[in-house]
């Protein structure tokens, strides 16, 4: 019941307006639906969930593209306009999170998580080396001269032996 | 075939203990940001007796729309009185059915003084906002809720929703979606007084 | 009472599932024999059960019995028997129903393999199975019964509410199934790596046994990923198919370690090593499948694909905390067992390469899994809700998949236990030249984006390296004169021989076809919006669209549908008409469905942008120009010929 109010309410909007066609044009104001976009489609829906607002299809965020269309005719600039829906709606609205505070670990912690386990491995590659640096010459691969160690080993083994089968 | 890999210099060395603690904390970590997230989630709207001493805000108002004048106004500075704090939109069907018996409530109350009604205009835009408010005629003090901290303070689930306070600030009814008579809202703010 | 019915034999399918656990569990500490058999056969019954329930549910969701919520929930009266059938997994309740049942066959499928020869092990799978079936059905019977009536004295509704529209299409039938196939299918492997971890039966054992599974399960993950793409890119009109979303990046986190693990479990199987890593692989993906399903089912996150919110947290939450505890404990008891020698004799041999491989595959799971889980801690700790969108993910994954395809170039060429500069250059200088004849001719078709550049020559370097290790192979068998083949036999021959290397192979170019069209859409899609009137033109990316007619008609099941059509040509050449559409449901859903017209080179994508307002004389088309993104699915099709070659049994299979 509770989510599911704005849910229902939209789509009853929806349909309202669907089957009564509100007549919207584009450039009158000579700005152009093009111009509309390239801000919205950086923007998020702040009440549908995780819905960019260039394709969204509720009447909330047809005024949200009115009011985009409204401020750059106005002659704002984009960054003044991304600003003003911070502002008013919260950082929800930006497709990434801003990048000042307690978000900017969204940018710091992978980088951070990731370096560790570059570090961790190539340690233990060091170790795994290491260990039996002399014994490098008695080397596993018994059969195969180490002159033609290429990824075609293992193919090439079969091969032989699917040979002798043969005979 | 185990014992040929147990390398012979090393007795059964178990995982790391930094390893340990680091694996357990941050899965203890993450299941209590999972479990807080949960509670959040499941917690709803703020209920009837909840104290809103907490959660403070200062609004901006609609021109014209002003309080006593001010341009802005404070949960704080309507101590003593009876406070209906109405969230709603101008996408909001249901909004538009309750106007009008919330504008007439109003007339009822606004001689006295005792009662103040304040519109919240949620995620909304300024001049569909401005227009709504004109087509309804509505005459209390209305102002949008900038950054959605209001009606995060409140966890409204949707809109309509209506909150009304008593004099010491404590949340007393809570009407989710619209309400069916101006009756209805008067029946209400008076069993408050 | 058919609806009493289907709940009662969810509540016996709980108990008997509990039954089998605990016995199971009682018999292995008594070393009964019996009572492990009575598991056993316990398990067994539970699929009959839980297919008894669900034909009830499917019977319900025909005979439009609306008396059953859930019945009445996603079906209603205009809606063909197909949809009917496939509105089982169309809601919460049904697909949890859906998700048990197939839980139960695989576990079934396991349970009726041959029981002796893995005494030891399989007692314990099916204790791990069927704790998570018992988990799931638990959820069906406490909280979400697809069985609950309309509460008493409401009057039975005459309609239904209808599945939403947009999962009433084609895709939509396939990509749910797909993907909880794939989900569940991950519980198999996860089993018996517990299993062994358990009975301390931790040698390859389990990764043999578990290796055609890993490899289905890896193949129905990818499946529901790309139906899932193809579906949102065919139905939701948003002109793209991935916008990482929550749920998405849910379904493809398993993905990742799946995949990860799939190359590191090789490194096991020839060298011995790294037990302790394919273990946390396996455990990783499982405990991945649950979480993602949690936090998309249980209104956590926020996402466009979740469903309504539903009281199901609090016990997912349970097994969720229950199985990451268990599957840690177990392994730090075992961790020991797990160890072996690990020598690395150079850091550009092949398995040092896999590893680099598993080190890149869990970068992309950090970012996805910080990505997705950052907007609660900030909500959390900050009080504001944030959105981590698209922008984040693709600039902080785009370099770890072009250093993946990099990869995908190398490892071929490198040797297992040692390679060394001298022999990989040996090997790749000739394929590395023919690659750059793939950004020579993107140059002259006028690319000059520098990042598309790198990414073909790494994807031309992945594709002719690939090409030359079948040519070579081919080309072995051909020349010698016993085995008697032409070059094309040679070639069925030598992937027949080795399945499971050649079918990676094939998966390597299907990967790096998909690599293509994702380079074509993200950098040069484009789209123009604009209000015509008829006669009025659009023009993007050297085509031409005419706006010709614009139609209203009803559907016969009520749909009001508004058709434009536009004529699409180029330098003045017709090509065709594309129909974009706008459907109306008689219950006010609405759907927008885009035509498309698909080539090799590029796609062109027409809405009708209906929410913007349709008038006769200013109509709003959304037009956008996808190149190469054709690709995708060619690479994906590809991708599934792949692993089903390598998923095949062997003729010379050794194993069990």
């Amino acid at each position: 019941m509770k989510k599911l109010n704005i849910l229902i309410l939209l789509f009853i909007i929806i349909s309202l307006f669907a089957v009564m066609p509100v007549s919207a044009q584009g450039g009158d104001d000579g700005v152009s639906d093009d111009e509309v976009n390239a801000i919205a489609r950086d923007l998020f829906c702040p009440v549908c969930e995780n819905t960019p607002l260039d394709v969204c299809e509720t009447q909330a965020c047809k005024q949200w593209r009115e009011l985009i269309r409204l401020k750059l005719s106005e002659g704002q600039t984009e960054a003044e306009i991304k600003q003003y829906f911070v502002d008013n709606y919260g950082a929800r609205v930006l497709d990434e999170p801003p990048k000042e505070g307690f978000n900017l670990l969204v940018y710091f912690v992978p980088p951070a998580i990731i370096l560790v386990g570059i570090i961790v491995l190539f340690r233990a590659f060091k170790e795994w080396q290491g260990d039996d640096q002399e014994e490098y010459e008695d080397s596993s691969e018994g059969s195969i001269e180490p002159k033609r160690a290429s990824a075609d080993d293992d193919y090439m083994a079969q091969f032989e032996e699917e040979l002798k089968k043969k005979k | 075939m185990t014992e040929e890999n147990t390398p012979e210099n090393s007795v059964r060395k178990g995982m790391p203990l930094w390893i340990q603690i680091t694996v357990w904390s941050v899965m203890i970590a993450l299941l209590v940001v999972v479990f807080v997230g949960l509670q959040r989630a499941r917690e709803g709207n703020v209920q009837a007796g909840a104290e809103t001493a907490n959660f403070d805000f200062t609004m901006p108002l609609f021109e014209g729309y002003d309080y006593e004048g001010a341009q802005e106004i404070s949960l704080t500075d309507l101590r003593g009185k009876i406070v209906v704090l109405n969230f709603w939109a101008t996408w909001c069907v249901p909004c538009q059915q309750e106007a009008d018996e919330l504008e007439e409530a109003w007339q009822h109350y606004k001689p006295d003084g005792e009662v103040i009604f304040v519109g919240v205009d949620y995620v909304d835009t300024e001049p569909e906002a401005l227009a709504y408010l004109a087509e309804y005629g509505i005459t209390y003090p209305n102002g949008p809720d900038m950054g959605t901290k209001i009606s995060q303070a409140f966890r409204i689930q949707g809109v309509p929703e209506t909150y009304f306070l008593d004099r010491n600030g404590v949340v007393q009814h809570v009407q989710l979606g619209p309400f069916s008579s101006t009756q209805q809202i008067i029946g209400i703010v008076d069993s408050l007084r | 009472m058919l609806p009493s019915l289907g709940y009662g034999i969810l509540v016996i399918t709980f108990l008997v599932t509990l039954y089998s656990v605990a016995i199971a569990i009682y018999g292995q500490a008594e070393k009964d024999g019996a009572m492990i058999e009575s598991a056993r056969r316990a398990m067994l019954i539970t699929l009959p059960l839980i297919t008894i329930a669900s034909a009830i549910l499917i019977y319900l969701l025909i005979n439009d019995r609306y008396e059953v919520e859930y019945v009445w929930s996603v079906t209603n009266r205009t809606m063909p028997i197909y949809l009917k059938i496939t509105a089982w997994w169309g809601g919460q309740p049904g697909s949890l129903l859906f998700w048990s049942w197939l839980l139960s066959a695989f576990t079934s499928a396991v349970t009726l393999r041959k029981w002796d020869r893995d005494r030891e092990l399989l007692p314990w799978v099916l204790v791990v199975t069927g704790t998570t079936l018992a988990f799931f059905i638990a959820l069906n019977v406490f909280y979400e019964n697809p069985f609950k009536l309309i509460p008493a004295g409401v009057p039975i509704p005459l309609d239904g509410r209808g599945l939403n529209p947009l999962l009433r299409h084609p895709g939509m039938i396939i990509h749910p199934p797909a993907q909880y196939l794939g989900f569940v299918s991950v519980t198999i492997p996860y089993a018996f790596a517990i299993a062994a971890l358990i009975t301390g039966r931790t040698d390859d054992r389990w990764t043999r046994i578990t290796r055609k599974w890993t490899l289905w399960a890896w193949l129905f993950l990818t499946l529901g990923l790309v139906l899932g793409m193809r579906w949102a890119y065919d139905v939701l009109g948003w002109g793209g198919y991935w916008g990482w979303d929550p749920v998405e990046i849910a379904a493809l986190l398993p993905w990742l370690t799946l995949t990860a693990f799939l190359h590191s479990v090789m490194i096991q199987e020839k060298r011995n090593m790294l037990k302790q890593w394919n273990m946390i692989l396996i455990i990783l993906s499982f405990a991945l499948v649950i979480f993602g399903t949690f936090l998309t089912r249980s209104g956590v996150l926020s996402s466009v694909h979740a469903f309504a919110e539903s009281e199901i947290g609090p016990l997912f939450f349970l097994f969720i905390g229950f199985t990451f505890i268990v599957s840690f404990s177990l392994l730090i008891k075992r961790w020991p067992d797990l160890k072996s020698k690990i020598e690395m004799k150079s850091m550009l041999s092949r398995e040092a390469l896999f590893l680099l491989n598993n080190l890149l595959f869990l970068s992309i799971l950090v970012i996805s899994f910080w990505g997705v889980i950052f907007p609660l801690l900030s909500e959390l700790f900050t009080g504001s809700k944030v959105t981590v969108g698209p922008p984040f993910y693709e600039r902080a994954t785009g370099p770890v998949w072009g250093a993946l395809i990099l990869l995908m170039g190398i490892a071929p060429l490198a040797a297992w236990g040692r390679s060394t500069v001298k022999t990989i250059g040996r090997a790749i200088w000739k394929p590395a030249l023919a690659a750059l004849l793939f950004p020579i001719f993107a140059l002259t078709t006028g690319i000059t984006n520098w990042i598309a550049l790198i990414g073909f020559t790494l994807i031309g370097l992945v594709i002719t390296v690939t090409v030359r290790e079948f040519w070579i192979g081919a080309n072995a068998r051909s020349k010698n004169k016993r085995l008697n083949e032409n070059l094309f036999t040679a070639l069925l021959h030598l992937i027949k021989r080795n399945r499971r290397k050649y079918g990676g192979y094939i998966v390597h170019i299907s990967m790096v076809l998909i690599g293509i069209g994702i380079l074509g859409i993200e950098l040069f899609q484009t789209d123009t919006q604009q209000h015509l009137g008829i006669g009025e033109e659009i023009n993007l990316a050297g085509y031409t669209l005419r706006y010709d007619r614009l139609d209203q008609f009803r559907h016969e099941d009520g749909r009001l549908i508004t058709r434009g059509e536009m004529a699409l040509s180029k330098d003045g050449k017709y090509i065709e008409t594309l129909a974009p559409r706008f459907d109306l449901y008689p219950d006010g859903q609405p759907m927008t469905i885009p035509a498309v017209r698909s080539t090799l080179v590029d796609d062109v994508y027409v809405i009708l942008v209906n929410w913007e307002g349709i008038t006769r004389e200013s109509t709003p088309f959304k037009v956008y120009h996808n190149p190469l993104v054709k690709w995708v699915w060619i690479g994906s099709y590809l991708f599934v010929i792949g692993i089903l070659i390598g998923v095949w049994k062997d003729e010379e299979s050794k194993e069990v």
